[in-house]
This record gives structure tokens, C-alpha cells and sequence, in this order.
């Protein structure tokens, strides 16, 4: 056996974890944190709202089915840097078009394997997220540099990373199928999925970058709009909250996803915070309080929305009445908002998975229908997203599948 | 939505008896499901006819029959105990059965009684392969494509369209008869042509060949809102073509990328809602073609299954539990995940581990039995280990099996690959090995892939296995290479083979280098929640996660994956001495790696370790056990052989052993010594004698007189144990055990003279060092030869008298006493001419323990632990644990239980298709037992035959063919088969016989006999085969050629007729059969036990 080049995990609070390089060698800095899913590494890495971030796979086998362009939820990876126990040697899958490790290597993703990847976790969630450091190569220095290098990368509470991952460009995507109008999606970090569920719900998209002004969004003559993931702290970007306050107000129907909820919960006034250790895996049990119904869902969030649950709400930017939608039944964290007196409605977790159980894809159809409701003259509110008919939406849902597939 | 209120009570149907295909984790799902509903104050009826089970000890349940499983029966119980409702999915496919028997019977409408768990439209739903395939497809998934062809033109067109292989089916054929792959044209034509000229019909079945995709099997839950979970996903290793239960498997999925596995989920939940299971579990099957991702899915269970305990021990969800709070009425997010507590069970388990099951054969006791595995499942238990990595849970799991040859080797030179990799093509027990040596031995990758099917990833992890090996075997033993093949899941035994050292040299080396295990803890999340349970496995990582504990430890090891001869019985010991050991206020610590089992079950002990049952992965235990509180011992009695062949290492390495020390277990097992105990006791043993070689054998067997027993020592359920009729017969058992390695130097062959028409007895009892308590005596029903394990048995006896059974209790005394057991002792004797012979004592817990404890309602399983621990037979009377009186002699009232044997031979077929043989000898070849229980032996035992093979005819025609020795004495019983009105048939010999007594008898030719005039005359195996023929007796004759009795047997068990291959048999059939005229009444344990005490 070869024997692979050595790399260090260094955690803010002066823990090494010693491993082998893997992918590219070199120094990362960012926050740590863990991910739970067992299937979607790919996803997860092109997931850009891990942008700055350590991830770690609590999954032990990562690699096994390669990559492939299919897969890819954006254009690259984005943490800062990857941490697994056991990195797959060979790639076995009937998709697979190159190896993880290439493609962490060609992406600059400084990893690391063979690390007990369930004691980091363990201390992750008992201490919290916390700063960290992937070592390999010639950045592999003393302990005391490595956590000197660490302690002084910045906190991510405070950071604004959209400009990081946003296109910089505004792009057009067609409807698939016939076309009810133009969507304004606001690029925080968006996955290719997302884009393609809402094409598939017949919007012509309008991309824009994370910067783009009221006037901007407008010029293209929108009928509704929509915020995507993304990494950073929600309460960095005041900017992407004016601009929604604006959407709101010039009446827009609006749909968020994550970081998009956050800022809408932002932009009806209320505040955010940072989760201890965050929501980031592909099992999350959210209850939609509207149906009684659970979620199986995928989530990726270290910040979440101040706002009580189970009451009413009276918006404190003067949006009218909201309540919280879904909740996370393990720790009854906001997992959704819904306006009741504009259209507007948001969702913490990931409809559109990728990695994770396509149980919640029905949120695309129905910001759908309040689209259309709303064209119509229906003065539709985020209430009416609340439909009973799970079932109904399901089986239309699986009819957009085989469209896309 | 909240608990129903209409619920009050339920009537849950159990699995019945061990069988293959469906084991021990009926009985952890049922002994859950149990749990549950008493704790939710809902009255439990249970009826299940297994004794072996923890689910039925009355503790369990209110009102708990040991009753057959027929609709019969149930329907008498519904009217006794009048229940709300029925849970029938928590009993594997023998409760689902009787469930629709209740439906279509019209029983549930007549007394009103309601299924909750699946509906009887649910149920068929799932289980009618025409309505399924239609949902399937409904679904917008797919199915393996068929046609029906009536021609060679339409097979052929049918290839063209799916390709070869194509599978070829008969229609109306029986046993799967002619049904064969086709690869190319020839073949096709060949056994298309064929098959319409067999099938009555003139047309065939043809299906697309599915052959080498991989194959996945996912477990849901859905709850009446229709929340839908994915507990677990489990992928086969072996691709499609072996049956599931034989496949290594392992949790997760790990060659599947999130789309592709969320494909398989949605369309698994989609079923799951369109057959309508609305409360419960299912689990679904589907392959998935490797070239183009092509899902197909191939069925569906709808309720709790084999898999579904695997999954549930893989992940630490219960799915039998939730199961069955799902079909009170509440919903997923009601009910509070069990091991972390604040978490709902309206989640998917999330695991940072890996999961490796592998199954348990015994085709050793079937020389006969073709080896190949099929898509019949044919494996009698199963080891699961866990592990960070697969690497590491693969070996824990082949180590698990503590089977010779089953761990991955670098003995010698690996052989030629192609010839390995050939080998490999064809699935068997230990192929893995194969592979792992072809692999050594240069065989690539692909090639590996394409003789087996096996994905490359699973393969390149063997390959990483032996390139560990090779970095690890030369060069210094330092801490590098240690970890290095201790995160491979090298043992220190495969280590030391690669080095040519001891393996106690390696852990010598490995503990100064400081490189021992750390536990890890299954939590359901991946370390996301802190764990409340600790269940642990070992790994070689870190952190260790095992908190430390103030009080006083008693670890309890189990007995590993079942096998004929140790099964659920010594699971039944472990699981009472934890409930026992518990209740003293020690703190239980269980080891073992069957996953089918309540001892497994993280409720059963305060802690639970997933690990391999050998010396080292236990001293590891005891190590950080000790290290974090105080140990007061080890119990190595309670779990079989298993666990007591690591008693002498265990003390060696200065671990306390609780109760009987292992030089008194070894005392009995060594001819010598225990010989000096016997004559001390005054007490005879049959004439004996130990051999090393063959010529010892012979020389001993020539001066003790033929014919002789022979037997390996150390070693259950009478593995390579023999009836040796003469030298000739000594010389080919000697030739047929050479491969095993079972008999050596260091593993002697006990020789013993052996007693004709003996009456055989076991003894269950306990010593304390002073005080001898008898649980039960037993006597077998057949005569000595049949090995106990097979032999059906009645408890109390009913052909021995009061002095009998008081010198047998006095001959146990001397022999407990003599070689100083501390705890449970089994003694088998032997009544021959009238003097009593021991024939071997057991310083153990024994397979009857279980039987005794539900046949006199005695705690004796939780005695025996207690005994082991240090209490005396006084202190737990005075507790009131054991009842004054011992079971020597019973009050002449005592009901009478008889135990039956349940055999596994219609799985198994030889290598030309034929049957294998079903007589019965002193090799235990049964994998179940079941339980009659009455107020008199006749009925008791005809309730054993009905809840063993569904009941003794009681009309009809019988065909008797008898030994020499066996026609006398059958001349009554056939006499009194006549009065009752059967008609006879026996062969020429017997014929005479019976008619000289006046019996009227039709004679019939033998198989082997010419057909006299034109031949149309039909032989007995025409008859038995034409359906004609309703019980068959026949007796083999000793030591000469059976082939006649063989095809008789052969067709006997292939039709599925009853069989009786002893003359004792047949009497206790008899009465029986008159017995069986009147419907059977029930009582339950709990009234039994009220009539014991008034």
C-alpha cells in the first residue's frame, strides 16, 4: 500500500484531528460543520450555500459513485474545505464521469480522510459550530500555527457570502412547457434544481446577481418572485432585504428556500439568529402545521427565523398578519413562514432536496397556483399555499418528474 | 391523532415454529409488539405454539396459548377471550396466513373482530402477484417483463425483445419443476419445447432474467395520516439470484447515488400507500439493472419481517415496536424516538456507521443437500456486525459466524485465479472467501465483477483487505501497522496466521502499543442528538463513548448467529438472566451478534455490544467495562457452546467467571474424568472408550461390542455424531469427517457402546453446591439413537413411575455434586433394560429450558441466572422465585406438555433436484420446536403434530413398511388404526406379518421390485406421489441399504404427507389420532399457573 500524505483538521478550540490529505493539499479555513446525509455528497458539495464552510460527512464511505455532470447542483464546489473517514478508492456507477477526489482536486477543496469523523461531530454539537482549519502539504505546520491561522480566520456570524457564489451576470431560463409569465429569482446561491422545478412550473426565469436593485428586478417585468439559498449570515445582508421589502410592496407573489426564508423573515421584521450547530442532512422531520402533516426533509442551515410558533403574527415591518408554517419537530426551530395578508410564503428546508426525500417538491406547484391566482385577481395570500390536498399535489408532482426525467 | 379508545383488547398471532425463512425475529418483533401494548394498559391475548420464545412466558402478555396456529384453534380462543381486534403483522407470513384463513373462513365477521396492522385488502394486495404487479406499474415503476408462450416461434420472439437469459416456467407444474434459464437460442428451444410438453396446459412462462443486477431492499412505516418514513436501506452484496436471507447485506446503501436512492424511495412510498398499509411496516425489494439503472421492483412484505429486525438492529429504530403503536392509532410524530428521547420517531434514521450482515448454512448436517444458492433461501441464521467502516463490519461479521474457513485467510498460496474465480461464479456458502483468495491470487477486479455479479466497490474493498495484509505482514508490529489492520477489521488471530505467531503474542504486542478499541454508539442520527441507549459497537477510531458506571456489572455472553443445535433456545437463557440479573440490582451488559434476537433487542440489558462472540472482541469488553465500574463476572453458561469455549481463555486472561468453573465444564466433557465421577457416584455409563485416530476408534468400538454412538466432544447439536453399525461403517464416517477437522489431538472422539430400544431422559436442574432443584424431567418419545434435539418429548414423563424419577433425581444430585457445578446442569440418561445409564451431563443451560419453563410455569431460565450469580436454591424460594416442591414428581393433575421437533429437509434438494433425506439420527438436523400442552398426552401430542405440520389425518389410507426388529411391536397400533377406520397397504413383508395377527392389509410392490404382468400395477411411491396415501410408517433397518425407504421418505415430504420413521412414534400417533376427533379446548399459562396455585 502507499502511503498517502499526511493532513491535520484543527478546531478553534485546539483539537488536531490527524488524517491523509485528500483532493486538493493545502490550508482551509472556515466553519466547521457536520452533515448528516448518507446519500449526496455531490449535491452537497455543489450545494453553494456551503460556501466558507469545513464540511464534515458523518456518512463513513464518501466517493464511492463518483460524480457526474447530472448531478451537479451548481457550477463547482464550494466548501472551503471537506472532511471524511473513509475517501472511496474506485468509483462504481453507471453515471459516474470522473472521481470525487479529481474533482475536489480540480475545485481547490482541501479535504482530509481517515479521520473519526463522529468524534468531530460529537464535538461539534456539543460545543457548537466553531472555526477550523484542513492542513495538508506545505500548510501542514505546528499545531500552534495551524490554530493561530485558525483564530484568526474570520467568525461566520456577520459574513456575507452571496456575492461569493452569485452569477454576476443576469441569464434567461425558458418555461418548460407553456409559460405563465416571468419569475425573478435572486441568485444567493441557487441550485440547479431549484431552477429547474420552477421552469418546470412553466416561469420563464430571469437570474439575477445577489446586487441587483429594485429597478433592475423590475425592468423585467416580473409576476412574481423568488429567493434562493445561500451561504452567510441572513443579518449581513440588508441589501437583499430592502430589495424584497420592495418586491412586497410593489405586490409580488413570493416563494423563498432557506436562506431566502430567512430574509423573508427579515423583511416582515423579524430577527434571525445562529443555530448552535445547525440543521445540515437529508432527514429532518418538519410538521406543516396546516395539514398536520410531517416532512421528511433536507436542510442546510446555520441561522434560523426569530418568530414564535403556533400564534399569530402581527408583521413588525407592516406586512399584515404572518405565522410560522413549519417547524423542526426535534427542536421546534421555524423551518417555513406564510404571510396571511400578502402572497407571500418561505420555506427553511429544501423542497427541491438534492440530496434528500422529494416529499416536500409539492411547495413548487403550489407557489404555482398562487401565482396564477394572483394574475387572475384572486388577492390570493401565503395562507392559500396551506392546501389539505397533499395527495392531489403529490401525484402532479410525480407527473413533473417524468417531464424530468 | 391519539390512541383509539375502542381498542381495549388484542389477540397477536405469533410465527409458530422456527423454521428457515422465518426465525427468532418473529420473536423479538412479537415480544416488542407485546411490550407495547401493555404499556399502553391494552389487555395482550397471544397464541403462538413456539415455547422457545420469550414473547410467550406469561410475563408477556395477559392470556398467552401455546396453542397450534390454525383457524381452528384461534377461532376458540376469539370466542373465550373475545378481543377487540387482531395484530396479525408482527408474526411473519404464518400470522398473515392465518389472518386471511380467519377472513375468508368468515370467523372475523362472526365474532366481530377487527385486523389492525394491514387489512385483508392490504394484505392480498401485497401478497397476489398479479394485483401487485398491476399497482407496480400504476406506480409508473416497473416490473420484470413476462409473456405466456404457447410456441417456440413466441419464446423466441420474446428473446429478441428482452434478451438472454430469458427464464422459463411451466405453467401448473409442481415444485418448480423444468424451470430453468435459457442463455441462448438452443437452450431456449430446448426448454421451451420441453416445458410445453410438461406443462398440462401446452404453454410456459417466460420472464426477463434479472440475473446479477444489484438488489435493494428498503423499510417503511406509514401511520394513519399518512406519514411515510424510509427506515433503513439495505443492499444485497450478492447480486440478484440469492435469495435475500442468504446474501451478505449490508445498511446502508452504499453504491447508489441520492438520486437514484431517492428514486427507489419514492416509489417505495408510493406502494407502500397504494396497497394501503395505513399502520405499520413494509418492506420492499427492487433491483436495479447496473449497466442502465433500470429499477424493477420484486415484491413487497406487508408487515414486520426478517428484514425489518435486521433494520431495526442496524439503526436502532424499532420498527415492531412503532409497528405496533402505529396500529393503536397514533401517529410517527407522537411517539418519542426510544434512544435519543427528544426526538420524534417521524424521522429516517441516519447512520455513520456501516452494517454487515452475513448469513449462517448448515449444510453440513445435509451432505446430500446441493449447496448452490438460490432465490430458495436455505441459511439457518445470521451474524451482524457493525463497523466505521465496510471493511471492518465485513470481517467482524465472517469472524461472527465462528465457523472454520468463514474469515478471510493468507494461508499457503491462493491456487490458480481462474479456477477460484470459476469457483466464485457460482453462489455458495463462503464464496466471499473464494473471492478474497482469486482476488490474492491476481484475478482483477472485472473479472471478479464478471464471474459474480458483484459490484466493483464491494470488490475493491476486498482487495483493499488484502493489500492490508500484505503492508501488515512483515516488518516491525508496531502501533502503525496495528491500526493499520485494526481499521480493516483484521482479529488478532488473522494477524498472527500473517505472521506466523500466536495470537496471543499479537494482543500482547497490540495492548503495549496501546492500540485497543474504542465503543461507538448506534444513535439514529449520526451523533446529531446525544444518545440516551447505549448500545455500542466496537471500532478503532478515537473516542470511546461507554459513560461510567457505580454499580456492581455482570456481563451475560449470548450465543451468536443461530445454527441447528444453538438457537432461540439459549437466546431464551440469556434474555431471563438479563431480566433476572437486573431485577437483583445488577447491571446487565449483553454481548452477542445475532440480529434476530430479543437478547440483541437494546431494551433487554442496561448495555448492549453489538460485537463478535471470540476471545478477543470480548476481553476488549471486559477491559473497558472494568475500566468503568465494577465487573463482578462473566456468564458464559447461558449461551451454548459458543460462549462456554471461551470460559478457559476468559479465566486465563484473569476474567471471573460467574458460577460453574471451566475446569468443571471441562470435567464433563472429558471422558476420563467424568468416568472417576461416575464411578464415585456409583452410577454406569454405557461401555465407552476416547479415540484420537481411526485405529483407536476401531480397536475401542471391537472391545465395547457394535454397535457403537460416536461423537466429537465439544461440540452442540450433534454435529459429525453418529450410529456405527460395524468396522466398515467406522472406516466411511472417519472418510466423511476428515475435511471437518472435528476430531484431533485436542478434540478427542468419544466412543460409547450404543443401548438398543433404550428410553431416552433429560434432566434440566440447578445446583447451588448443596442443593440440587430439578426443573423438569423429560422423556423423549423416541427411542435413544435420535438425537435429542429432534426428539419429540413429554413432560412429566408418561412411561416412567415414581422410583424412576426419584433415582433419577438422585443420580443428577451425585453427578451435580460430583463435579461441583455452581448453576444450571443438563444430564441425559438412558433406561435400558431397566438399569439407568447416563449418558452425557452438561454443566450449561440447555435447549429444554425454555420448554420446561412454560410445561411447569417455573422461572427456571431466570434461576439459573440467579444460581450462576451467587444465590442459593433456599434464598429464591424464600423469594418466592421457585416453588417449594421441585418438578421430579407432579401432582397427577399437571397438564402434560410434549415438545415436537420441526424439520427443515423440503428445503433442501440434491444437486440432481431430488429430495434429501428425512430420517432422523443422532446428528440434530431440526431448526424449531413446538409446544402441546394438555390435560393428557394423547391430546397434547396431537396438538404438537397440528402446530408442527398442521394436524394428523383422521381418515384415510396409512402405508406401513416395517424392520424386522419394529413388526411386533406395531402389530397393536396398526390393529387399533384399522378399528378407527383406515385402510392399510404395506409391503410383502409387513403385509404378513399383520395379516398372521388378522389385520387386513393391501399389499403393494416396493419401488425397487418389478412390476408384475404389464406393469400397471403402481408401486407405494406411485401411491404416495398420486396423493393416495395419507400417513406413512417406515422404520429403517439398521445399517443396511435404505435406498427403497429412501424414495418412499422422498415422496413422503414432497407431498407433504405425515411421516413416522419409529414404531414409538406411530403409538404415541395413534392415540393421537383418536384424540384429535374432538375439537381441541385451550387453556392459557396463566390459568394452568392459577390451577397450580389454588
Amino acid at each position: 500500500m502507499t502511503t498517502p500524505a499526511p493532513a491535520a483538521l484543527v478546531l478553534e478550540d485546539g483539537t488536531v484531528y490527524r488524517g491523509t490529505a485528500y483532493g486538493a493539499t493545502g490550508r482551509a479555513l472556515g466553519e466547521a460543520v457536520f452533515a448528516t446525509g448518507m446519500t449526496g455528497y455531490q449535491e452537497t458539495l455543489t450545494d453553494p450555500s456551503y460556501a466558507g464552510q469545513i464540511v464534515v460527512q458523518t456518512a463513513p464511505h464518501i466517493g464511492n459513485t463518483g460524480v457526474n455532470a447530472e448531478d451537479a447542483e451548481s457550477r463547482r464546489a464550494w466548501p472551503a474545505g471537506y472532511v471524511v473517514r473513509a475517501a472511496s478508492r474506485v468509483v462504481s456507477s453507471w453515471r459516474a464521469e470522473g472521481s470525487l477526489e479529481a474533482q475536489l482536486a480540480e475545485d481547490g477543496i482541501v479535504g482530509i480522510a481517515g479521520v473519526d469523523t463522529r468524534a468531530v461531530t460529537r464535538r461539534l454539537r456539543d460545543a457548537g459550530a466553531m472555526r477550523a482549519g484542513v492542513f495538508s502539504g506545505d500548510a501542514l505546520e505546528s499545531v500552534e500555527a495551524m490554530l493561530e491561522a485558525v483564530r484568526e480566520s474570520p467568525e461566520m456570524t456577520g459574513r456575507s457570502l452571496a456575492e461569493l457564489v452569485s452569477t454576476e451576470e443576469a441569464y434567461r431560463l425558458p418555461a418548460i412547457g407553456e409559460s405563465i409569465g416571468t419569475l425573478a429569482v435572486l441568485d444567493l446561491g441557487v441550485k440547479a434544481s431549484t431552477l429547474r422545478y420552477l421552469q418546470q412550473q412553466g416561469f420563464d426565469l430571469v437570474v439575477l446577481p445577489q446586487g441587483a436593485s429594485l429597478e433592475q428586478v423590475l425592468e423585467h417585468e416580473p409576476i412574481a418572485a423568488f429567493y434562493s439559498n445561500g451561504p452567510g449570515d441572513p443579518a449581513a445582508s440588508d441589501a437583499q432585504v430592502e430589495l424584497l421589502q420592495g418586491l412586497l410592496r410593489e405586490d409580488l407573489p413570493f416563494f423563498g428556500i432557506c436562506f431566502g426564508n430567512q430574509l423573508l423573515g427579515r423583511a416582515l421584521g423579524f430577527g434571525t439568529y445562529k443555530l448552535p450547530f445547525g440543521h445540515r442532512g437529508i432527514n429532518q422531520p418538519v410538521l406543516d402545521v396546516a395539514t398536520g402533516r410531517v416532512e421528511i426533509t433536507s436542510q442546510n442551515h446555520g441561522f434560523a427565523v426569530d418568530a414564535p410558533l403556533r400564534e399569530q403574527l402581527e408583521s413588525p415591518a407592516g406586512f399584515g398578519r404572518v405565522e410560522v408554517s413549519h417547524f423542526s419537530l426535534n427542536d421546534e426551530v421555524v423551518e417555513g413562514l406564510r404571510a396571511l395578508d400578502i402572497p407571500a410564503f418561505s420555506v427553511q428546508y429544501h423542497p427541491e432536496a438534492a440530496a434528500g426525500p422529494n416529499d416536500a417538491h409539492h411547495l413548487f406547484s403550489r407557489f404555482r397556483e398562487l401565482v396564477l391566482a394572483h394574475r387572475a385577481g384572486a388577492r390570493p395570500t401565503g395562507a392559500d399555499t396551506a392546501t389539505d390536498d397533499v395527495r392531489a399535489a403529490a401525484s402532479h408532482d410525480s407527473d413533473s418528474d417524468q417531464k424530468d426525467a | 391523532m391519539p390512541k383509539r379508545d375502542d381498542i381495549r383488547s388484542v389477540l397477536v398471532i405469533g410465527s409458530g415454529p422456527i423454521v428457515i425463512g422465518q426465525a427468532a425475529e418473529f420473536d423479538y418483533s412479537g415480544t416488542q409488539a407485546c411490550r407495547v401494548l401493555r404499556e399502553e394498559g391494552v389487555r395482550v391475548i397471544l397464541v403462538n405454539s413456539n415455547p422457545a420464545t420469550i414473547m410467550t412466558d406469561p410475563d408477556f402478555a395477559d392470556a398467552t396459548y401455546i396453542e397450534p396456529i390454525t383457524p381452528e384453534v384461534i377461532e376458540t380462543i376469539i370466542v373465550k377471550e373475545r378481543p377487540d381486534a387482531i395484530l396479525p403483522t408482527l408474526g411473519g407470513q404464518t400470522a398473515l396466513n392465518a389472518a386471511i384463513a380467519l377472513h375468508e373462513q368468515g370467523i372475523l365477521a362472526r365474532h366481530g373482530v377487527e385486523l389492525i396492522g394491514a387489512k385483508v385488502d392490504a394484505i392480498q394486495r401485497g401478497e397476489d402477484r398479479q394485483l401487485f404487479k398491476q399497482l407496480v406499474l400504476e406506480a409508473g415503476a416497473d416490473v420484470a417483463s413476462s409473456a405466456i408462450a404457447c410456441s417456440v416461434d413466441d419464446a423466441i420472439a420474446f428473446a429478441e425483445e428482452y434478451g438472454y437469459p430469458v427464464v422459463v416456467r411451466p405453467s401448473f407444474t409442481m415444485g418448480g419443476l423444468g424451470s430453468g434459464f435459457a442463455h441462448d437460442e438452443a437452450e431456449l428451444r430446448r426448454f421451451v419445447g420441453d416445458g410445453i410438453h410438461s406443462s398440462t396446459i401446452g404453454e410456459v412462462l417466460l420472464e426477463e432474467s434479472i440475473l446479477g443486477w444489484k438488489e435493494y431492499e428498503l423499510e417503511l412505516m406509514r401511520d394513519q395520516a399518512d406519514n411515510t418514513v424510509v427506515v433503513c436501506s439495505i443492499e444485497n452484496v450478492d447480486a440478484v439470484g440469492v435469495h435475500t436471507g442468504d446474501s451478505i447485506t449490508v445498511a446502508p446503501a452504499l453504491t447508489l447515488t441520492d438520486r437514484e436512492f431517492q428514486r427507489l424511495r419514492d416509489i417505495g412510498i408510493d406502494i407502500i400507500r397504494r396497497v394501503g398499509v395505513d399502520t405499520g411496516g413494509c418492506n420492499i425489494q427492487f433491483a436495479v439493472d447496473p449497466a442502465t439503472g433500470r429499477i424493477i421492483v420484486i415484491e413487497m412484505n406487508p408487515r414486520v419481517s426478517r428484514s425489518s429486525a435486521l433494520a431495526s438492529k442496524a439503526t436502532g429504530f424499532p420498527i415492531a415496536k412503532i409497528a405496533a403503536k402505529l396500529a393503536l392509532g397514533y401517529r410517527l410524530d407522537e411517539i418519542p424516538n426510544d434512544i435519543t428521547k427528544v426526538t420524534p420517531a417521524s424521522f429516517e434514521p441516519a447512520l455513520d456507521y456501516v452494517v454487515v450482515k452475513v448469513p449462517r448454512f448448515n449444510f453440513e448436517k445435509f451432505p446430500a443437500a446441493d449447496a448452490t444458492l438460490t432465490t430458495t433461501m436455505k441459511s439457518v441464521g445470521e451474524a451482524m456486525a457493525i463497523g466505521r467502516t465496510y471493511a471492518q463490519a465485513l470481517q467482524k461479521a465472517l469472524r461472527s459466524l465462528e465457523k472454520r474457513g468463514s474469515s478471510f485467510h493468507w494461508e499457503g498460496e491462493p491456487g490458480d485465479a481462474a479456477a477460484l474465480l470459476e469457483a466464485a461464479s457460482v453462489p455458495t456458502d463462503g464464496r466471499i472467501v473464494t473471492l478474497q483468495q482469486a482476488l490474492r491470487a491476481g484475478a482483477t477486479i472485472e473479472q471478479a465483477h464478471e464471474a459474480t455479479g458483484i459490484d466493483p466497490w464491494f470488490l475493491d474493498q476486498l482487495v483493499l483487505i488484502n493489500e492490508v495484509a500484505d503492508a501488515i505482514r512483515d516488518g516491525d508490529l508496531d502501533e502503525g501497522r496495528l491500526r493499520l489492520a485494526k481499521e480493516h477489521g483484521f482479529s488478532d488471530a488473522q494477524i498472527a496466521q500473517l505472521r506466523g505467531i500466536g495470537e496471543a503474542e499479537v494482543r500482547e504486542a497490540r495492548w503495549a502499543a496501546g492500540v485497543r478499541p474504542v465503543y461507538k454508539t448506534v444513535d439514529t442520527c449520526a451523533g446529531e442528538f446525544p444518545a440516551e441507549t447505549p448500545y455500542h459497537y466496537s471500532s478503532y477510531d478515537l473516542e470511546t463513548e461507554v459513560e461510567p458506571s457505580d454499580r456492581r456489572k455482570v456481563i451475560i455472553l449470548g450465543s451468536g448467529p443461530n445454527r441447528i443445535g444453538q438457537g432461540i433456545e439459549f437466546d431464551y437463557s440469556c434474555v431471563h438472566a438479563s431480566f433476572a440479573l437486573s431485577d437483583a440490582g445488577f447491571e446487565t451488559i449483553m454481548v452477542n451478534c445475532n440480529p434476530e434476537t430479543v437478547s440483541t433487542d437494546y431494551d433487554t440489558s442496561d448495555r448492549l455490544y453489538f460485537e463478535p462472540l471470540t476471545l478477543e472482541d470480548v476481553l476488549e469488553i471486559v477491559h473497558v467495562e472494568q475500566a468503568a465500574g465494577e465487573l463482578v463476572g462473566v456468564i458464559v453458561q447461558l449461551g451454548g457452546q459458543t460462549p462456554l469455549g471461551l470460559a478457559r481463555g476468559l479465566e486465563a486472561a484473569g476474567v471471573p467467571i460467574l458460577g460453574t468453573t471451566p475446569d468443571a465444564i471441562d470435567a464433563a466433557e472429558e471422558r476420563g474424568l467424568f468416568q472417576r465421577i461416575l464411578d464415585g457416584a456409583g452410577l454406569v455409563a454405557p461401555r465407552n472408550g476416547t479415540a484420537t485416530t481411526e485405529a483407536e476408534a476401531i480397536e475401542i468400538a471391537e472391545r465395547i461390542g457394535y454397535p457403537v454412538l460416536v461423537r466429537p466432544s465439544f461440540v452442540l447439536g450433534g454435529r459429525g455424531m453418529e450410529i456405527v453399525y460395524d468396522t466398515a461403517g467406522l472406516h466411511g464416517y472417519f472418510e466423511r469427517i476428515a475435511a471437518h477437522g472435528i476430531v484431533g489431538p485436542q478434540a478427542p472422539l468419544l466412543v460409547d457402546h450404543f443401548l438398543d430400544d433404550a428410553i431416552e431422559i433429560d434432566v434440566d436442574a440447578i445446583f447451588d453446591g448443596d442443593e440440587l432443584y430439578v426443573g423438569g424431567i423429560l422423556e423423549h418419545i423416541e427411542e435413544a439413537g435420535i438425537h435429542s434435539g429432534d426428539s419429540s418429548c413429554t413432560l412429566p414423563p408418561v412411561g416412567l413411575g415414581r422410583a424412576q424419577l426419584e433415582e433419577i433425581r438422585g443420580a443428577t444430585l451425585r453427578i451435580a455434586a460430583g463435579l461441583d457445578v455452581r448453576g444450571p446442569i443438563n444430564v441425559q440418561f438412558a433406561y435400558s433394560a431397566g438399569v439407568l445409564h447416563v449418558i452425557e451431563a452438561n454443566p450449561r443451560a440447555s435447549r429444554t429450558v425454555p420448554f420446561v419453563a412454560k410445561a411447569l410455569g417455573t422461572p427456571i431460565a431466570k434461576a439459573n441466572a440467579r444460581v450462576l450469580a451467587g444465590a442459593t436454591i433456599a434464598e429464591l424460594r424464600a423469594e418466592g422465585l421457585l416453588p417449594e416442591r421441585d418438578g421430579t414428581v407432579l401432582p397427577p393433575d399437571a397438564p402434560v406438555a410434549v415438545k415436537e421437533a420441526v424439520l427443515p429437509f423440503r428445503r433442501f434438494r440434491t444437486a440432481d433436484g431430488r429430495m434429501v433425506d428425512s430420517l432422523l439420527g443422532p446428528e440434530m438436523r431440526s431448526t424449531g420446536e413446538v409446544m402441546g400442552i394438555d390435560r393428557d398426552f394423547p391430546t397434547a401430542f396431537a396438538k404438537s403434530q397440528a402446530a408442527a405440520y398442521g394436524g394428523l389425518p383422521t381418515s384415510g389410507t396409512v402405508f406401513v413398511s416395517l424392520s424386522d426388529r419394529d413388526k411386533r411391536q406395531a402389530v397393536l397400533p396398526m390393529h387399533r388404526l384399522q378399528q378407527l377406520g383406515f385402510d392399510l397397504v404395506a409391503t410383502t413383508g409387513t403385509a404378513e406379518v399383520l395379516g398372521r395377527n388378522g389385520i387386513a392389509v393391501r399389499t403393494v410392490r416396493k419401488h425397487s421390485e418389478a412390476a408384475a404382468g404389464d406393469g400397471a400395477e403402481p408401486s407405494i411411491v406411485d401411491l404416495i406421489d398420486a396423493g393416495e396415501i395419507d400417513i406413512i410408517v417406515n422404520t429403517p433397518s439398521g445399517g443396511t441399504a435404505r435406498a427403497d425407504g429412501y424414495e418412499i421418505r422422498a415422496s413422503t415430504v414432497a407431498g407433504d404427507k405425515a411421516l413416522f420413521t419409529t414404531v414409538a412414534q406411530l403409538g404415541a400417533a395413534v392415540a393421537a389420532i383418536e384424540a384429535a376427533r374432538e375439537p381441541f379446548e385451550v387453556t392459557s399459562l396463566q390459568e394452568y399457573h392459577a390451577r397450580r396455585s389454588a
